[in-house]
């Protein structure tokens, strides 16, 4: 199978402090594949150092055969990375249509048209609420406008940082169901990191666990849901 | 009432100049939050490149007013946009991500390295130019006084007009500024959504500059004479006017510009001229103590 991301050894430090020990994971193309771990275990470093927000102290991170372990992050998104970042990251003073044109940044707004129907299809909502400004959605709101946004410029790869976090349940749902209905219509491969164990595990294809900045755990969603070990850790209270 | 719309005309030349200028201090404060102590001196340069051109026109033979003029705007404009380029490149861009104060120190540094440049290199001796733009309307006459609008205050105050209008649609409405306005309100997401935040940074100091050398141009026009030391005052008078606008806003800018000129005139109109400097200062504490954020300034609506 062809693989859309390969990391090796990757070693990320800020100051002193070393946030990913040594990470090995891959992820094929066409999966949605999902990494779970407790707060501060180094999942938005990972997908920031992937981004190249973070630059690495050692390792590799190579999108599909190209390293791009040393790129700049505005050349690693030109190369089809997409990121829906954690807390949203919604530009504030600017309406919901601005930011999707943001969006589209690296192929010019050239198929701007298309791609909004199709966003304001899986998220009628921001239709209602194109020329509102980014700063006063509500959080639901901004978590659609945060996946929207990073499918404007038509992704390989898009990954998202926990896209269900502080947002009602009924909203969640809504949410899990527009990632899956993204990876079956467009064929985006998914990096989903999660809190929200359960969820993730159910919809994705395989799952990585983040145990201190290394992976501790890998297998397939429901693998993963089945050990006792995932479970007590980070289902206790959370499988509804 | 004949002198007071004189002076009315003359704060609004005036206030075009520093409100020019101001935009430069206001967008590099708006996008890496930091005060361009040398935006000042690139204004004063950017009246020695005007000079310069100008002589060398006359020298030349050419004395065809608005080809003078659009030669000497469009030369100006590319090399003192270029100067502000270099500026960046050398004095800030390799001092980001290090300490707040350290991009600052390098800014009062670069100041002080351009305007000792230009005194070494121009001389320290006052630099006149005949005039160029002559002439004008009287727009009224009483017997003991009257009013003039020159023909060089129409020119820089339509020129103005016509640079902030094209300016503020520029950053309203293109893909070019929606790009500025993203890397000011989040640089982390502006990379993220793939925008090259270094030249889009690099391209906030070269407009700035470049509005800062049309003002040059005018300021050099409309007095006459110039040294290499004109930059402090009508820098940190424009950096006033960005503050008392509302740093980090546009119109903010624009307006503060306007009203520091306003000020500044009548208060030498009607008061004293040795204080005038004070007037201006005194009014920005005034305001910064009952609106913190300058007049346009708007406090964060960052929602957490
Ligand atoms: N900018 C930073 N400077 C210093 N340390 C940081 C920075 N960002 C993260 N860290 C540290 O790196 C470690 C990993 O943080 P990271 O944000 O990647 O964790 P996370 O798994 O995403 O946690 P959460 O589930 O809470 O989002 C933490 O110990 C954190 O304190
Ligand atoms: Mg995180």
């Amino acid at each position: 199978m062809a693989e859309m991301l390969i990391i090796t050894g990757l070693e990320t430090f800020y100051g002193k402090i070393q946030a990913l020990r040594g990470v090995d994971l891959h992820i094929n193309k066409g999966e949605i594949v999902t990494l779970i771990g407790a707060n501060g275990a180094g999942k938005s470093t990972l997908l920031m150092s992937i981004c190249g927000r973070v630059k690495a102290r050692s390792g590799a991170i190579v999108l599909e055969g190209l390293d791009i372990t040393k790129a700049q992050t505005h050349e690693i998104i030109q190369m089809g990375v997409s990121q829906s970042p954690e807390g949203r990251r919604i530009f504030p003073r600017m309406t919901v249509m601005e930011n999707l044109q943001l969006g589209a940044t690296t192929n010019q707004m050239a198929y701007f048209d298309e791609d909004v129907a199709k966003v304001f299809d899986l998220f009628p909502r921001l239709n209602e609420r194109k020329n509102q400004r980014g700063g006063t959605l509500s959080g639901g709101e901004q978590q659609m406008l945060a996946i929207g946004r990073a499918l404007m410029s038509r992704p390989k790869l898009l990954l998202m940082d926990e896209p269900s976090l502080g947002i009602a349940p009924i909203l969640v749902r809504q949410i899990f169901k527009a990632i899956g209905r993204i990876s079956k219509e467009e064929h985006v491969t998914i990096f989903l990191v999660e809190q929200n164990a359960f969820h993730a595990l159910k919809l994705a294809d395989r799952g990585y666990v983040m145990v201190n900045g290394a992976i501790s755990m890998t297998g397939t969603g429901s693998e993963l849901l089945a050990r006792p070990e995932v479970r007590a850790a980070y289902l206790e209270g959370g499988a509804h | 009432m004949e002198y007071f719309i004189q002076q009315l005309i003359n704060g609004v030349t005036l206030g075009s100049i520093y409100g020019l200028i101001a935009i430069g201090y206001t967008m590099v404060y708006g996008i890496i939050g930091m005060i361009n102590f040398a935006h000042g001196d690139i204004f004063m340069i950017s009246a020695f490149i005007a000079l310069i051109g100008l002589l060398i026109l006359f020298g030349a033979g050419i004395s065809w007013l608005p080809f003078l003029l659009l030669a000497v705007l469009i030369l100006s404009m590319f090399l003192t946009a270029a100067w502000g380029w270099v500026v960046e490149r050398i004095a800030y861009r390799p001092l980001r991500g290090s300490f707040r104060l350290a991009p600052l120190i390098s800014a009062i540094g670069m100041s002080l390295f351009l305007q000792n440049f230009v005194q070494i290199a121009q001389g320290a001796r006052i630099k006149p130019l005949p005039p160029v733009v002559s002439g004008g309307f009287i727009l009224m006459d009483s017997g003991d006084f009257t009013v003039n609008l020159s023909y060089l205050q129409i020119v820089i105050v339509v020129l103005t007009l016509v640079l902030m209008t094209g300016f503020s649609l520029l950053i309203s409405k293109t893909a070019l500024g929606r790009q500025q306005r993203a890397c000011e309100q989040d640089r982390t997401m502006a990379a993220l959504v793939g925008i090259n935040v270094d030249r889009t940074i690099s391209l906030t100091f070269v407009i700035g500059a470049a509005l800062a050398s049309v003002a040059g141009l005018m300021f050099l026009l409309y007095y006459g004479v110039i040294d290499f030391f004109i930059g402090f005052l009508a820098g940190i008078k424009a950096f006033t006017a960005a503050v008392l606008g509302g740093i980090g806003s546009l119109p903010g800018a624009m307006l503060g510009g306007l009203l520091i000129g306003l000020i500044e005139t009548f208060w030498s109109a009607y008061f004293t001229i040795e204080y005038k400097d004070v007037a201006a200062f005194s009014i920005l504490v005034l305001v910064l103590i009952f609106r913190p954020t300058g007049l346009l300034g708007q406090p964060e609506i960052e929602k957490v």
